[in-house]
């Protein structure tokens, strides 16, 4: 299997959301993209955007760190916007249902770490950092499922 | 109110496990099957998410709830649940075991809107006259509401991303303090001075009552790190004045966000016109102070329900419940758990983000 891994700068949050917008439209159920990066670094920012961009009519994207997963009903089929932060355990992602969310619907998950094992092989890893500026962030992208690899590349266009 | 009926309260919805009994407005118990202790350990709230581990605390609940209210399950009238919003399998076995205690009990059950409860809870605990407003502060919710009726709300505006209280738990994960935040973000503020870091008022420079705090915490995180950096760690003091600037960041925003929100409701001419704070919010006293004296300045009563009846508990549900129960609504066995149900669906939703800059 093959890793691959890409960069792109994102240098205010209108652009984070365009890439979020972008990316969203190219997406479809089974897709998991895993969110990672510090407090502040723009996971939930994104998250909004994408999951605005795929409905009729937009409605409140809440954080999900209190509830662990917010569901929503997009164009794109369902999608499952979850926030594991506060999961100690794998076991505890089973009983979210999260694990049959990957094969059912587009997963955007923030703080993956505590998957672990349970990660699925075709996710598209998201890492944000900070950037140069108060505005910019870093992202690096991996990934070993050669369905990204067109996808990203239509993006990098 | 002897007359009143007997009503068992249900909830579910999220981490804790709650029953009450409740008649009228007086609360005969209310049971809620916490995990406080592990909190702290984990960094926030460890969450209960398997309906089985709610269904073997629900039982619990219900016969301890029962035996402390001193009377016997056979004159329960009604049995009011959460049906939602909240996770899928909390709700649902709270909704199993109300159908199942209806059927037994041959009595009626009422779905209640787990927000419902939070935004009642004024008329449980201060009898506050209808239309109110409401700045409903709970876990990841913050909005705010007006309330007409049991089943009557009109959003005004709520959060756009964080909430006040997530506002404070990711500040006290930014600067190694204590969880839950709001406390202790609080006590640290006081040693603090608040005007050293000027943080921004995310939103105000834009009509509406919604909120953003989610840039708030971003420019406390480039704070930090500019003073880590200069001074290779974070001084006690330097700690304080963030703690302090950032709360009066969310001190300004909530205020003037009240003061719009005032303005609108001030259309309905209650005769009583009050404004109504549940929530952490109402436990900080610099958030607290503010939004008192903003109501003051508009003629409002301001009341604050006790902490313990604002975070998650059934006694709400219970009496929520019983007000629908009084305008005739009931359900039958095809009740269903609803994860996602907003009070208002009437309201536009909250598009774009709160980052400055950034387009719906």
């Amino acid at each position: 299997m093959v890793s691959r891994t890409a960069r792109r700068i994102l240098s205010s949050p209108d652009n984070t959301a365009a890439f979020a917008r972008a990316l969203g439209t190219r997406l479809h159920p089974g897709d998991v993209l895993l969110l990672s990066g510090p407090i502040g670094a723009g996971k939930s920012h994104f998250a909004r955007a994408l999951i605005q961009s795929l409905q009729d009519t937009p409605e409140d994207v809440p954080s999900p760190t209190f509830t662990l997963v917010q569901v929503y009903d997009t164009r794109a089929g369902e999608l499952w916007h979850a926030d594991l932060y506060r999961l100690s355990d794998p076991d505890q992602c089973v009983e979210l249902g999260l694990t049959d969310a990957f094969e059912t619907a587009i997963c955007l998950i923030e703080w993956p770490d505590r998957l672990t094992d349970l990660t699925p092989q075709n996710a598209l890893e998201m890492r944000f950092s900070a950037g140069q500026t108060e505005k910019e962030r870093i992202l690096t992208l991996d990934w070993t499922d050669p369905r990204w690899n067109v996808l990203l590349s239509e993006l990098a266009a | 109110m002897p007359n009143s009926p007997l009503i068992l309260g249900l909830e579910s919805s999220c981490d804790d496990t709650a029953a009450a009994v409740l008649r009228g407005r007086e609360i005969l118990s209310s049971i809620v099957v916490g995990q406080d202790a592990l909190h702290a350990a984990f960094g926030g709230v460890v969450p209960e998410i398997a309906a089985r581990a709610h269904a073997e605390k629900l039982d619990l609940a219900v016969e301890q709830a029962v035996a402390e209210a001193g009377v016997p399950l056979a004159e329960i009238d009604a049995i009011a649940v959460t049906a939602g919003p909240g996770l899928i399998g909390g709700v649902l076995s709270g909704v199993m075991t109300a159908k199942g205690l209806a059927t037994a009990l041959g009595v009626p059950m009422i779905g209640v809107n787990h927000l419902a409860g939070h935004a009642l809870t004024p008329r449980l605990t201060d009898d506050l006259p209808y239309p109110y407003l409401m700045l409903l502060v709970s876990g990841g919710h913050c909005q705010f509401l007006i309330v007409r009726g049991p089943d009557d709300f009109t959003r005004l505006g709520g959060t756009i991303d964080d909430a006040p209280g997530e506002a404070f738990d990711k500040t006290a994960r930014l600067l190694g303090l204590p969880q839950p935040g709001g406390p202790s973000v609080e006590a640290e503020a006081q040693e603090g001075d608040s005007k050293r870091f000027r943080f921004p008022r995310p939103l105000l420079d834009r009509p509406g009552c919604d909120l953003s705090f989610s840039g708030l915490k971003t420019a406390l995180l480039r704070e930090r790190d500019r003073l880590v950096a200069e001074h290779g760690g974070l001084h006690a003091q330097d700690r304080a004045d963030l703690c302090a600037g950032f709360q009066a960041a969310v001190r300004d925003v909530l205020a003037e966000k009240s003061r719009r929100a005032i303005a609108l409701y001030l259309g309905e001419h209650a005769d009583d016109p009050a404004m109504a704070v549940a929530g952490g919010v109402a436990a900080n006293q610099e958030l607290r102070g503010a939004l008192q004296a903003v109501c003051a300045d508009h003629g409002l009563a301001f009341v604050a329900p006790p902490l313990r009846l604002c975070t998650d508990n059934a006694a709400m549900i219970a009496y929520a419940g019983a007000e629908l129960w009084a305008l005739g609504v009931s359900h039958d066995m095809t009740l269903s758990a609803r994860p996602r149900w907003p009070l208002d669906r009437t309201a536009a939703p909250l598009v774009g983000s709160g980052k400055k800059g950034a387009k719906a």
